[in-house]
């Protein structure tokens, strides 16, 4: 039976959430910004949707924007808060690509981290406080490749502080899975997340931008989602994304005391097992579903293909569109040396993962490892 | 055979890949991330490339990965090529990429992983040698395109683990066969010489931001200045054009020197000379034990010249030949048969 560990890239659909979204792909096809039955009947659903989804992000129903994913969210968040303010665009050095590189694209600065892989406050303080004005500043609620939590609350004190005109973003993508976003994203002006990673649907998302907070609109066009994101409703998307977040919600504080477990018995397997692995961040401040471990002397590509050969799904953290594994800026940021990112290995643990699984992946990686480092580099 | 199938994206390698499939072979398809520039230049190993050969590995039915080597191609092939022009030499990074990448660190990789053997979409042939037990290097079967000469790196243990399956096909035999499969690739044009280097902005817009690129006197044998070149790193031996010596009797560059920031410049009998040093001599099979009669080739697309090896590391050509600018691979061949090569001092 092959071993998916990597529900950080993406998650299996919830059957509540494939069930949910199917009538939408049929009978109730109507675009909900039209003024008949079909249309109402579309439009009723995605009000309902919009409640459940801000119900799940700590907001209010007015303050949701669905978008196109978790890419779409970041992007109108700092792009569309910057377009109406003055100053420069701060974000975290470990931030996805999708904030990472909407920021580089308005010539923002980025915020070192620790080598733990947590924002470092006082950096980014004395980064505040240098940079004159600043419009927004984006750091994420956990990061992707490592698990870690930031510290969104400290954070927004340092922000209101030093920096009181800047709105605050967190792309809590990573954390949704895992974290009760509504109350420790309560602290953001906006709120970023992504279906696909909560046993969603691809390609829908939704960012809380809160009652007092203008953003200006990326996508320009019809005028939906009250002039911030134009274009017809992806209804059958935006309703199982509802389905999955109130799934995940009910069940969160359980999978991720079922899960921390489970990788904590997978990651001291491994540095068990192997020598010469790391664990990358200290597990009291990642979420439960992240195993990040480094194989020093092991080229991550090389064993992903080995354990792909084998049914062990995982991946090197970093990838581009085309597959192969880039070099971590993530890592980098963390003062992680080369040799040991290009060895680095995520296996990202889910709702679904069993104890069985976590046998197969101990019985898998290690000799998988040792065999490369056999067979030469 | 478990083989893994090097895909550039072109039709060359995408035909090898399907003809493994036909003789039986277990194939798996693989595209190198060589040149990280790749995604604002134009050329091999973007995106783009990447997709069509994922897009010819769905149609053949076989797997297909995409890995990052642009570490080593930095540091293997672009490092000492920008090294190597602000020294006045004239690399060849094709023949570097050949012996630390493709032949190099993809073939340790293939065999660490299982792998019988590594494929590419050369032009050029592996056939076994007389009695010895080993293998032999042959050009391939198109004159017009054998590749042999930026293979010369390969040894004996290189050629036990690869395979080029379009060597003994013509080129219009690779199309040909490409478009019966309908492969996507079938009509795609030729791949240009230097991966990282665009058409449009050639040597001197890759390195100008590499490299302080310096004006030079140009001057003749005798010494006197005859002319002015903008940039000294940009100028290879052999070369007419651009070295602002106006009318008169074609002059060619005979030397080029960074250090003093000076070219000399002579005529076409100048540039002639009888021989060149190797350094970094490699062989297929094992080096002459002494003086050997050989066929030299100093480009890709250069006639071989009748010349001899002298047991260590001169080639003397049986007629005088236009000088080997600095930095050039000297290709040795017997017949059609690669005996091995070296860098020309």
């Amino acid at each position: 039976m092959p071993v998916y560990l990597d529900n950080a890239a993406t998650t299996p659909m919830r059957a509540e959430a494939v069930e949910a979204m199917l009538p939408f792909l049929r009978d109730r096809f109507g675009n909900p910004s039209g003024s008949h039955a079909v249309a109402r009947s579309a439009r009723k659903a995605l009000d309902e949707a919009r409640d459940v989804v801000a119900a799940a992000l700590g907001g209010e129903p007015g303050e949701v924007v669905f978008t196109g994913g978790g890419t779409e969210a970041d992007n109108l968040a700092v792009a569309g808060a910057h377009r109406l303010r003055e100053g420069t665009v701060v974000c975290s050095a470990v931030e996805h690509h999708a904030v990472l590189h909407a920021s580089a694209a308005l010539g923002g600065q980025v915020a070192p981290v620790s080598a733990d892989g947590v924002v470092d406050l006082v950096a980014l303080a004395d980064l505040l406080d240098r940079s004159g004005l600043v419009s927004v500043v984006s750091v994420m609620l956990v990061n992707n490749e490592v698990g870690t939590v930031q510290p969104l609350a400290e954070v927004a004190d340092i922000v209101r502080r030093l920096a009181p005109a800047a709105v605050l973003h967190t792309d809590a993508v990573a954390a949704f899975p895992w974290l009760d976003v509504a109350s420790l994203a309560r602290p953001a002006d906006l709120v970023a997340v992504s279906a696909h990673k909560f046993g969603g649907p691809k390609g829908v998302g939704a960012l809380v931008v809160r009652r007092d907070v203008k953003v200006a609109p990326v996508l320009h066009g019809g005028g939906q989602e009250r002039d911030r994101r134009s274009g017809t409703h992806n209804v059958a998307g935006i309703v199982a994304m509802a389905a999955a977040m109130q799934a995940t919600v009910a069940e969160r504080a359980a999978v991720a005391t079922r899960v921390g477990p489970l990788r904590d018995r997978l990651a001291d397997g491994l540095l068990a097992a192997v020598s010469g692995a790391t664990e990358t961040g200290r597990r009291e401040t990642k979420v439960a579903g992240n195993c990040h471990v480094s194989f020093e002397g092991v080229e991550s590509e090389a064993l992903l293909m080995l354990l792909d050969g084998a049914g062990v799904y995982a991946s090197a953290g970093s990838a581009c569109a085309s597959g192969a594994v880039e070099p971590s800026h993530v890592l980098a940021a963390m003062g992680v040396p080369r040799a040991r990112s290009l060895g680095s290995l995520r296996l990202s643990l889910g709702r679904d993962t069993t104890d069985a699984d976590i046998d197969v992946a101990l019985a898998t990686i290690p000799p998988a490892v040792g065999h490369l480092r056999e067979g030469g580099r | 055979m478990k083989v893994l199938a090097a895909m550039s994206g072109g039709v060359d390698s995408s035909v090898a890949a399907a003809l493994l499939l036909d003789d039986g072979h277990d194939v798996t398809g693989v595209t190198l991330r060589l040149w990280a520039g790749a995604a604002v230049d134009v050329g091999c190993c973007s995106e783009a490339e990447i997709d069509d050969a994922r897009r010819v590995a769905h149609q053949l039915g076989i797997d297909h990965v995409a890995w990052t080597f642009t570490d080593e191609f930095d540091a293997q092939v672009v490092a000492p090529y920008v090294a190597a022009h602000a020294a006045g030499r004239t690399p060849n990074p094709c023949i570097e990429c050949n012996r630390h990448l493709k032949f190099g660190r993809l073939l340790r990789r293939a065999a660490a992983l299982g792998f019988d053997a590594v494929a590419t979409g050369h032009h050029a042939r592996i056939e076994p040698g007389d009695g010895s037990g080993g293998f032999v290097l042959r050009r391939g079967a198109d004159v017009a395109k054998d590749q042999s000469y930026v293979l010369y790196v390969l040894g004996q243990d290189e050629l036990a683990r690869c395979l080029f399956p379009v060597g003994r096909l013509t080129k219009a035999e690779v199309r040909a066969h490409a478009s019966s499969l309908g492969l996507v690739t079938a009509g795609k044009p030729d791949s240009q010489d230097v991966c990282f280097i665009t058409t449009g902005g050639g040597r001197e817009a890759f390195l100008a931001p590499r490299i302080t690129l310096h004006p030079a006197r140009v001057v003749g044998l005798d010494g006197g200045a005859i002319g002015q070149v903008d940039a000294v790193e940009l100028v290879t031996v052999g070369q007419r054009r651009g070295l602002g010596t106006g009318g008169g009797a074609r002059r060619y560059a005979i030397s080029v020197d960074p250090s003093t920031s000076t070219v000399v410049a002579g005529t076409i009998a100048d540039l002639h000379t009888d021989r060149v040093e190797l350094t970094d001599l490699t062989w297929v099979s094992d080096a002459p034990s002494g003086p050997a009669d050989v066929e030299a080739q100093s480009s890709a697309h250069g006639r071989p010249v009748a010349a001899t090896f002298d047991g260590r590391s001169s080639v003397v050509f049986a007629t005088p030949q236009r000088r080997v600018a600095p930095g050039q691979s000297v290709v040795l061949y017997r017949g059609d048969r690669v005996l091995g090569g070296g860098i020309a001092c």
